[in-house]
């Protein structure tokens, strides 16, 4: 494992530029999640440090080393993809211990079956080795493509949305299992998705990438409580942060065009009468969805409210965020 | 608009049986969900209500008239699938319009109906356009439409969102929802997402192998489920199940689980045997001392909640907790359960045992 570091790094597809002068410190040991819409650039910045894309500018660092120069084999970084790609006729055995017998790394035969075993361990496939890789779920063939990349030792695993195709229960799982076994490998990840939820449960750090730049670059903590921008405040939450005119409650700062009020931050019993429009029930949580002067207003609210459509809910922000014009916070 | 009335609805093909026998009342004007993982028989429910499919047995009544085996044409119903088949060489308008056309209606008739759609669904700007160039969202508004103009009985939707991506699929959800309230029609929906269900219905029906497991408000589904099979489906993460040899008596307010006793809503039913207590996350609590314990394996990060995973004498549990409150991997914590929100199973069965909590909702 090993520090991985981006310096300027630029890259352009004839007039567009996917990545934007981006510079990165990805520390030994950290899970570093980058996060954005499609288009932000997020899989580029990963094919750059893996070496299928090449940098039109800036450096690429891997332990100290500009790697620049180096084939994706010299490189020693492990890929996961979206779509798991195992081979077919192989068993899961056989396709773990594939990426080690590779003629460049040379690996004595026990090393293998000991490096297999531990993988399979830590991933809960050791009962399905012998199993022909056709014969698993879907989640069972993501286990051991993502299990494919963790036999090998390399300075850095670049995962690509390696959950997205599997459905919503098994990303649960997974996610979880994710996230311990990087702790307990002490492994380097740098993944990329524009799922939010992945992003704040799996990060040690989470880079919000618009059109090709690193906008903030933090813990998961800090992008979530103190955003840069109104664009980095709207990709974190769920549901989404309200973003209302500045005057609308009063006591901005001059500088504030709009404020930005996250659903869990808004006081109920005083302030500004809104009217409530729909009661959703989520159970574990309840959604208010507001009215106030024209604008749609959504607050969590006692799960088990009394309040129903048409009622009159007095309202008052809490720790409101402000951005000025250009959506920088301001406040 | 119509009140459906399903009454002993069976389907068979051949030696597999899609769906039991179905019974249920969707009131007029109601946003109603059939929700359960593929292969429940929910969308072989939908096509039946249509029309789509014959049942094998069993009565369906839309608005007091028994239309069981009447094929769908004599049905009054329009019908939203998962990929809408829009008419490629056709306007928006006229994609719109052709139900209408198709019935006879008289041109300048067919134009005020038109428009009047599309006012509802906020697309008179598009109305001359090809729909090939559409968006996702705007291509699923012109199938709405076409379902819409013709002032059907019922709406039944058979995953509408299911093609679209997670932020998009948000909020066509909620615009839906604003869309039936403000016409009000009886709609029938079917889905596998747990939470679209919680969140655009106004009642849910929870089926699995062709059996009805739960039928009721969503808040009630939730709080008060009656199998283990809605406890673990509905709610994310799921609820909790501890596992365990175990007795109570009627009337009791405690369970002994092996070394451990719990707080839990007075029962109304003797049990004894292989009996399971079932916790939702934002109930299991932490404290400063207990007898209960855990050790914390992970914690992930939601913003004001986290969800944290220990592991317990009998078995794994999750906690949804504030996010100020550290827990650190490796670290061992007492863990309390709100009593008053605790669900009995029986292992065996899956049956919720009857209790303070939920005996207004189960029945029998």
């Amino acid at each position: 494992m090993a520090d991985v570091t981006l310096r300027g790094v630029t890259k352009r597809f004839r007039r567009d530029v996917a990545v934007d002068d981006v510079s990165l410190e990805i520390e030994d040991g950290s899970f570093v999640v980058l996060l954005g819409p499609t288009g932000a650039g997020k899989t580029t910045t990963l094919r750059l440090i893996s070496g299928l894309e090449k940098a039109d500018a800036g450096d690429i660092l891997l332990a100290g080393r500009s790697v620049l120069n180096e084939t994706p084999a010299q490189r020693d970084v492990a890929m996961v993809f979206q779509q798991y790609s195992l081979y077919p006729h192989m068993t899961v055995r056989e396709n773990l211990e594939f990426p080690l017998k590779s003629p460049i790394l040379r690996t004595p035969r026990e090393q293998i079956a000991r490096k297999v075993g531990e993988v399979s361990e830590v991933l809960r496939i050791s009962h399905k080795l012998d199993n022909k890789a056709t014969e698993l779920s879907g989640g069972e063939m993501q286990r051991v493509s993502i299990g494919r990349a963790l036999v090998r030792e390399p300075a850095i695993y670049l995962m690509d949305e390696p959950l997205s195709s599997l459905d919503a229960k098994l990303r649960t799982e997974l996610r979880v299992e994710l996230k311990r076994v990087q702790m307990s490998l002490g492994a380097t990840l740098l993944y990329v998705t524009h799922d939010q939820i992945e992003a704040m449960t799996m990060a040690t750090h989470v880079g919000v990438l618009d059109h090709g730049r690193l906008v903030q670059f933090g813990t998961p903590r800090e992008i979530y409580e103190n955003p840069v921008s109104l664009y980095v405040a709207s990709r974190l939450g769920l549901p989404r942060i309200n973003v209302l005119p500045a005057g609308l409650f009063g006591g901005a700062p001059s500088a504030a065009t709009t404020i930005g009020l996250r659903p869990e931050h808004i006081a109920e019993g005083q302030g500004k009468p809104s009217k409530v429009v729909r009661v959703e029930h989520l159970g574990d949580q309840t959604r208010l969805h507001l009215t106030l002067e024209g604008h749609d207003i959504v607050t969590l609210t006692d799960v088990h409210t009394r309040l129903e459509p048409g009622d009159t809910l007095a309202i008052s922000p809490e720790n409101p965020l402000y951005f000025d014009a250009s959506g920088a916070r301001v406040a | 608009m119509a009140e459906i009335v399903i009454r002993g609805l069976r389907k068979e093909f051949g030696n597999f049986t899609a769906v039991q026998s179905s019974s249920f009342t969707i009131a007029d004007g109601e946003f109603f969900m059939l929700l359960g993982p593929s292969g429940c028989g929910k969308t072989t429910t939908l096509r039946m209500i249509a029309g789509l499919e014959l049942p094998t047995s069993g009565e369906i009544f839309i608005d007091g008239d028994e239309v069981g085996q009447k094929p769908a044409s004599e049905r009054d119903i329009a019908f939203v699938f998962q990929m809408f088949a829009l008419y490629p060489h056709m306007n928006v308008r006229r994609n719109i319009s052709y139900p209408l056309v198709s019935q006879g209606m008289p041109r300048a008739q067919v134009k005020a109906k038109v428009a009047e759609v599309a006012k509802i669904l906020g697309i008179e700007d598009i109305l001359h356009k090809p729909v090939g160039g559409l968006s996702g969202g705007d291509r699923q508004r012109v199938a709405l439409g076409r379902a819409i103009v013709r002032d059907p009985k019922a709406f039944m939707m058979d995953e509408p969102l299911g093609a679209l991506d997670a932020e998009f699929r948000e909020r066509m959800a909620e615009e839906l929802r604003a869309l039936h309230d403000r016409m009000g029609a009886t709609t029938v929906y079917v889905t596998h997402d747990q939470l679209e269900a919680m969140q655009m219905g106004d009642k849910i029906v929870v089926m699995n192998h062709g059996v009805i497991e739960q039928f009721g408000a969503p808040q009630d589904i939730y709080d008060k489920p009656a199998t283990m099979f809605v406890a673990d489906f509905i709610g994310s993460p799921p609820m909790n199940f501890l596992r365990h040899h175990g007795a109570v008596e009627a009337g009791a307010a405690r369970v002994t689980l092996g070394h451990h006793r719990f707080g839990v809503p007075e029962t109304r039913e003797p049990f004894d045997g292989d009996i399971v207590l079932g916790v939702r996350p934002e109930h299991v609590r932490f404290r400063d001392d207990g007898a209960y314990r855990g050790e914390v394996l992970a914690s992930e990060y939601l913003g004001t909640t986290q969800i944290v995973t220990l592991a317990t004498p009998l078995g794994e549990v999750k906690a949804r907790t504030p996010s100020g409150q550290i827990a650190t991997v490796g670290e061992t914590v007492a863990l309390d359960f709100n009593p008053r929100t605790v669900t009995l199973f029986d292992a065996q069965s899956g049956r919720a045992l009857r209790s303070d909590l939920n005996e207004g909702v189960l029945h029998g």
